[in-house]
């Protein structure tokens, strides 16, 4: 197994982390690293995930504010799983 | 361990002391209808470089200050040895190119009317050719890498620039704002969700709050006064969704990693407005369209440019070197051409941020010694003004 992170995380406050290679696939084990620190931990992908998109660390329910950098970076409009894509489609600015 | 710890460059000392990485001789349009005629003198004299942009004619109040402002600045620009300022009138021509000459370089200015281009284009063609041969007989100095002017504004951002390249700028201002070099950071829109981090890093609380009142009537004039949706299309860019990015606030905290740990802002700068504080780290209210921002960053006096990028902008600008920087892997593997400092390793976690701060300063070094850049080399020479609004 290749000692390079799949999966970058800035913040130990973040609930969601960045893809940081190319072809992720549903089901991969990622090796997550915490960049505040480099500690790491362990999140199985559920979708496929391009490059530089985020997933969920945890589950989240619509209207939970997305931490990233330890700050609030929007919030979820949908549901969404521990280790599931989250994009556009379920994350909305607060600010227009 | 630093790479290096000896920070001289040759550059071209110019006759205010101010020190340039770039030795060119501009042929400046006053106005979009006298752009003809210069390119037609860059064509005819070998090392001579037209600046063709848009805008000139019939501007007023602070639209017109700004490009007065902007075409004197890049005239004064310590990249540029001397300049030829051409304008369909003598009037606006003559105030740029007296502007220009307060720095002491040579300066000239030619008007179109009641000549005709072909005439202007005799004139200023044996004009060009004896500054181009005075400024190629000019030679490269030692000069201490405390003379340099480096801006920075990024593009086409993704989540990596917030992890790499970026933080890469921030780690080199760290280290060099310190050593005594002028720094620029800009792009007000894209602060939107870090405002409250951002106005902390102003070196007092009167600086933060002017810095504070500044973002926040962009805010209201501009973004709010103009928008027809919720600029979901713009901020972020269809390229930042293409690359990860979902909201206005996370590319705000990414963008806002270029100012690093340590640095503090001591002023705040109009568009193309040349610091007055002293050397240390600045704010330029700019708007984040790439080539604008570079364009009114090189006008107040900045001599390189660092450019981080995500999914790839391809900017240049005609007398900055721009060096971009990106952590993207994809991005290195799909358009390496366009890149300068590659630190992808920042995300396989085999090189620290501290080592991309060196790397960075290390290829800042080479650019100042005259190596071209790939926006040089590919021939990138975006020159766009900004406009205020709509001419009389």
């Amino acid at each position: 197994m290749s000692s390079h992170p799949q999966l970058l995380v800035h913040d130990h406050k973040d609930n969601v982390g960045v893809v940081v290679v190319e072809g992720l696939k549903a089901g991969t084990d990622m090796l997550c690293v915490v960049t505040h620190d480099n500690s790491s931990f362990r999140l199985t992908a559920n979708d496929d995930v391009p490059i530089g998109h985020k997933i969920a660390l945890s589950d989240v329910s619509s209207g939970d504010t997305a931490v990233k950098y330890g700050e609030d970076i929007g919030r979820f409009k949908a549901d969404v799983k521990k280790g599931s894509h989250v994009h556009v489609h379920n994350l909305k600015t607060n600010r227009w | 361990m630093p790479i290096n710890t000896n920070r001289k460059f040759q550059g071209y000392r110019r006759e205010n002391g101010r020190v340039g990485v770039r030795n060119h001789v501009v042929i400046l349009p006053v106005d979009d209808i006298s752009n003809a005629a210069c390119e037609a003198v860059a064509n005819n004299i070998k090392g001579t470089l037209a600046l063709p942009h848009a805008y000139g004619r019939l501007q007023f109040g602070a639209d017109l200050d700004l490009h007065f402002r902007t075409m004197i600045g890049t005239g004064s620009n310590p990249n540029v040895a001397a300049c030829i300022v051409v304008g369909i009138e003598p009037g606006w021509t003559q105030k740029i190119a007296d502007g220009i000459a307060e720095t002491g370089k040579p300066v000239a200015a030619f008007s179109i009317e009641q000549n005709g281009d072909l005439k202007t284009i005799m004139d200023v063609s044996r004009k060009a050719k004896e500054m181009v041969q005075w400024a190629t007989e000019l030679q490269r100095t030692e000069c201490d890498v405390s003379e340099l002017w480096v801006s920075t504004k990024c593009g086409e951002s993704d989540t990596t620039t917030g992890l790499g390249s970026c933080p890469t700028v921030g780690n080199m201002y760290d280290k060099l704002i310190p050593e005594g070099i002028y720094g620029v950071f800009g792009e007000t829109s894209e602060i939107t969700g870090a405002e409250h981090i951002c106005k902390e890093r102003a070196v007092d609380a009167e600086v933060g709050e002017r810095w504070y009142k500044m973002w926040k009537a962009y805010q209201d004039d501009v973004i709010f006064a103009h928008a027809t949706n919720d600029l979901s299309e713009s901020q972020p860019t269809k390229g930042n969704i293409e690359g990860g990015l979902s909201t206005i606030e996370e590319k705000a905290l990414g963008n806002l990693e270029k100012i690093g740990r340590e640095c503090k802002f001591i002023d705040i700068l109009e568009p193309a407005e040349a610091p007055q504080k002293g050397n240390g780290l600045y704010f330029m209210d700019t708007s984040s369209a790439a080539a604008e921002c570079v364009t009114l960053m090189a006008a107040a006096g900045y001599v390189i440019h660092t450019f981080p990028t995500g999914q790839g902008n391809v900017i240049g600008n005609p007398i900055v070197p721009v060096v971009k920087i990106t952590a993207n892997p994809r991005t290195v593997r799909t358009m390496s051409e366009h890149v300068d400092v590659d630190v992808s390793g920042i995300l396989r976690r085999d090189m620290t941020i501290d080592q991309a701060g060196d790397a960075l300063i290390e290829n800042i070094m080479r650019t100042a010694n005259g190596r071209m850049t790939a926006a040089e080399a590919l021939g990138h020479r975006e020159f766009v003004m900004t406009k205020l609004y709509r001419s009389a």
